[in-house]
């Protein structure tokens, strides 16, 4: 055992280092996480330009994809070494991350030269066009309808949480293509132009405050057959490859640790009650249960091997303890914890504005109790939930 | 990044749990259940001293295989799974351990070759009373050659042939090696809430003993010592808290209620995931302090407390939502799911409580972070 990279995994570090380094500066502890600004939008997309250029955009796709043809751990070095930087990311990931994996795996080959490599150098940006007002969980309950006309489908309807759609290019959308069949049964994916007219997309009101996401309105949007991704109601079976991707990339939990509530702590005498201490080793022993789980994963991947599904227990753990140690850290405050001035508050009011984030984590990318039902079906291998909407037709289902 | 076991290791791990499957079943665990006058299963205990296993982590010169403490770490995840009915962690993880980090070169060539043939049976006395034993203020002294007190509990006490005694000296407190059978000793088996485990009260009275190490070093050297042991004890609670998982799961697919398999109901399943995470916490903080331990890291103390807390709470919660799952059942003296509750508990607290690991861990942290 030990913690050291192969000589291999060292050439690449180093490699990777010096390309960041040639091209950006070091985290100097101060950076902002809620960051849609034009700005950051212009920076970003320069950045992941220069990323495709130096070979680093999507190390592990094939390089006829414009990726490096890489190995898994060394995308796990490069975003361990891209962290350590004032690297303006985040608004590829989904696109690149699940959107564009399912054009590849299911688009035309006039889709993959017309899409791929401009969202590989950031030219373009794609969403994610799945959860509904009715369809969170249960995301196959999706109802927005396309209906065939000629060599068009028309689409109406409405998508909600969609991270990006204000700022993106294209999306990939799931619809409802026959109500008559059971729900999976009647599903087809598109992609669709952001752009065109009928497409409208609004800031959610979120209750934490901020408008990060976005509800996605249809009305009579045309798009050509010619777009279709995979069979006429076989849009299920995309999902799903797109959906593989998402809780691998909704993982790590921004926010304040055990670490800074233990600063916090001292600096308030608090590290001295015994009640806070025990709460501490807690923190302490699952933040690195999930940290050491993650070098295992890695572990798996340096070797080659496909990783067990242990890393499935990633966001069940940071997100709760994220909302438990925000709230340790306000009510240590009493009465003066309720404030959020960041000019006032300890740690520039981290704790208050992460506690309001908290509740969407536990939700974001499946929330704790689908991710535990996968845990229980897929790794433990127990029965499925019982499926009263099983072999019904989608439009005669009980709605409310 | 190289954090597992090597193939050799996994082999190993592999030998001893086709080993302990078929020679050390529940039904073996039983025998010494149900049976007041069995301290421990001799049938095993005679096969795990012939392999070896005893020598694990004990220096080729010295008798043992030479191999280390990783291995040791892989053969102690399987004696947990196994529930082993014999004084392998009290004589290996313990004894051994206590002589190896301080024993003379004296005291250790004529008692470690004895401890990997088995005529040494060892033992770690510690506790008083109620509460950790703190070393500062222990009742039971040393005057430099004799024992004088009374040690309660004292896991396998009854039929170790030797014991390392913490005891007080002078100011201080010290290790001290004491022959169980010789003058001065005198063992009451008593009875706990695990049985298969034997456990004693032993008095001393004048009994002849060695000092293990420095005078007044014996805080320090109880504090080593049980970050070591802490990391192997912790092995064992992740192989019993595993083998909980196991069988919850197999029950809740077979048992059939309301027309399907119970393991169908969320209830079932959100508990059983939440068994799997906290199972996979203790693996993960387990690797960790085998890590630590195998490398002698200055991160062993917080390393030691956070693989035996996550552990700990892995294995009560395991083991007790493993009675739960099956339901009436579980209760019987029949089902082995209170062989592995019994269990738990034993090793939850034989090495100092989740409590006590707690604020070792918050001050190991503060240390760490006034540095």
């Amino acid at each position: 055992m030990d913690f050291n990279d192969t000589p291999e995994e060292a050439e690449f570090r180093k490699e990777a280092r010096a390309f960041l380094e040639k091209h950006l500066k070091l985290k100097d502890g101060a950076g902002g996480r809620h960051r849609s600004s034009d700005d950051f939008l212009k920076r970003a997309k320069a950045w992941q330009k220069t990323k495709a250029e130096g070979g680093f955009a999507q190390i592990t796709w094939p390089k006829e994809w414009g990726g490096r043809g890489g190995t898994a751990m060394q995308q796990v070095i490069w975003n361990q070494e891209e962290a350590k930087f004032d690297a303006p990311v985040g608004p590829f990931a989904i696109g690149l991350g699940m959107c564009v994996p399912t054009v590849i795996a299911f688009g035309s080959d006039e889709h993959k030269k017309r899409y791929v490599e401009k969202a590989l150098r950031g030219e373009e940006i794609w969403c994610q066009l799945f959860s509904e007002p009715a369809a969170g969980s249960d995301v196959a309950g999706v109802k927005t309808r396309a209906i065939k006309d000629g060599d068009e489908w028309v689409i109406n309807g409405q998508k909600v949480w969609t991270t990006g759609a204000h700022f993106s290019d294209y999306g990939i959308l799931l619809t409802r293509t026959d109500p008559k069949a059971p729900k999976h049964k009647g599903l087809t994916m598109f992609i669709v132009d952001m752009h065109q007219k009928g497409v409208e997309a609004k800031p959610i009101h979120q209750a934490s405050g901020g408008r990060e996401f976005n509800e996605v309105y249809f009305t009579d949007v045309r798009i050509p057959d010619s777009d279709r991704l995979g069979e006429v109601g076989a849009g299920w079976k995309v999902a799903l490859v797109t959906l593989m991707n998402e809780r691998l990339a909704v993982g790590g939990s921004p926010g304040p640790d055990w670490k800074e509530i233990m600063d916090y702590a001292r600096g308030t005498g608090s590290l001295t009650d015994q009640a806070f201490r025990e709460k501490l080793a807690d923190w302490y022993v699952a933040a690195q249960g999930y940290n050491l789980t993650k070098f295992r994963t890695q572990t798996a991947l340096s070797r080659g091997e496909t990783p067990g599904p242990e890393n499935s227990i990633g966001k069940i753990i940071t997100a709760n303890q994220l909302q438990d140690i925000c709230n340790s850290a306000i009510e240590m405050q009493d009465h003066f914890g309720i404030m959020t001035d960041s000019e006032t508050m300890p740690s520039n009011a981290l704790f208050q504005q992460s506690f309001m984030w908290a509740p969407g984590l536990r939700i974001a990318g499946g929330t704790d109790e689908i991710l535990k039902n996968i845990i229980a079906e897929r790794v433990l291998g127990l029965p499925q939930d019982v499926r009263v909407d099983k072999d019904v037709p989608f439009e005669s289902l009980k709605q409310g | 990044m190289n954090f597992d076991f090597s193939e050799d290791q996994k082999f190993l791990a592999g030998e001893a749990r086709k080993f302990l499957s078929a020679q050390c079943t529940t039904a073996h665990v039983r025998e010494v259940l149900n049976d007041k006058a069995k301290s421990h299963h001799e049938g095993v205990w005679k096969q795990v001293v012939e392999m070896g296993w005893l020598g694990t982590a004990i220096p080729e010169e010295y008798g043992g295989l030479g191999l280390g403490m990783l291995e040791m770490c892989v053969i102690a995840e399987e004696m947990g799974r196994a529930l082993a009915p014999v004084p392998f962690a009290s004589t290996a993880y313990f004894f051994a351990e206590a002589l190896k980090i301080a024993g003379s070169e004296a005291q250790k060539s004529d008692i470690l070759p004895k401890v990997v043939s088995g005529e040494v049976v060892g033992c770690y006395a510690s506790s008083e009373g109620p509460g950790n034993p703190d070393p500062a203020k222990l009742s039971t002294s040393f005057d430099g050659s004799k024992v004088s007190g009374t040690k309660i509990p004292v896991t396998d006490g009854d039929i170790a042939t030797h014991a390392i005694v913490l005891a007080k000296e002078g100011a201080g407190a010290s290790l001290v090696l004491v022959d169980l059978n010789g003058p001065g000793v005198t063992r009451t088996p008593v009875e706990t809430l695990e049985p298969t485990r034997s456990h004693a009260e032993i008095k001393f009275d004048g009994a002849p003993g060695q000092r293990i190490g420095e005078a007044g070093a014996g805080g320090d050297l109880h504090d080593a010592l049980l970050n070591r042991a802490a990391v192997l004890l912790a092995f064992e609670q992740l192989g019993g808290a595993d083998r909980c998982l196991e069988m919850a799961t197999d029950f809740a697919k077979e048992r059939y209620a309301f027309g399907r398999p119970i393991g169908g109901n969320q209830a079932i399943k959100h508990k059983l995931a939440e068994m799997y995470v906290k199972n996979q916490v203790a693996r993960s903080n387990c690797y960790y302090g085998a890590w630590a331990l195998s490398t002698d890291a200055a991160e062993l103390p917080e390393a030691a407390a956070a693989s035996r807390l996550a552990a700990s709470e892995a294995y009560w919660f395991a083991s007790k939502e493993n009675i739960q799952t099956h339901g009436g059942m579980g209760f019987t003296w029949e089902v082995d799911c209170h062989l592995f509750y019994r269990r738990a508990k034993l090793l939850a607290v034989q090495a100092g409580s989740p409590k006590v690991w707690k604020e070792k861990l918050v001050s190991a942290l503060e240390r760490k972070n006034a540095a």
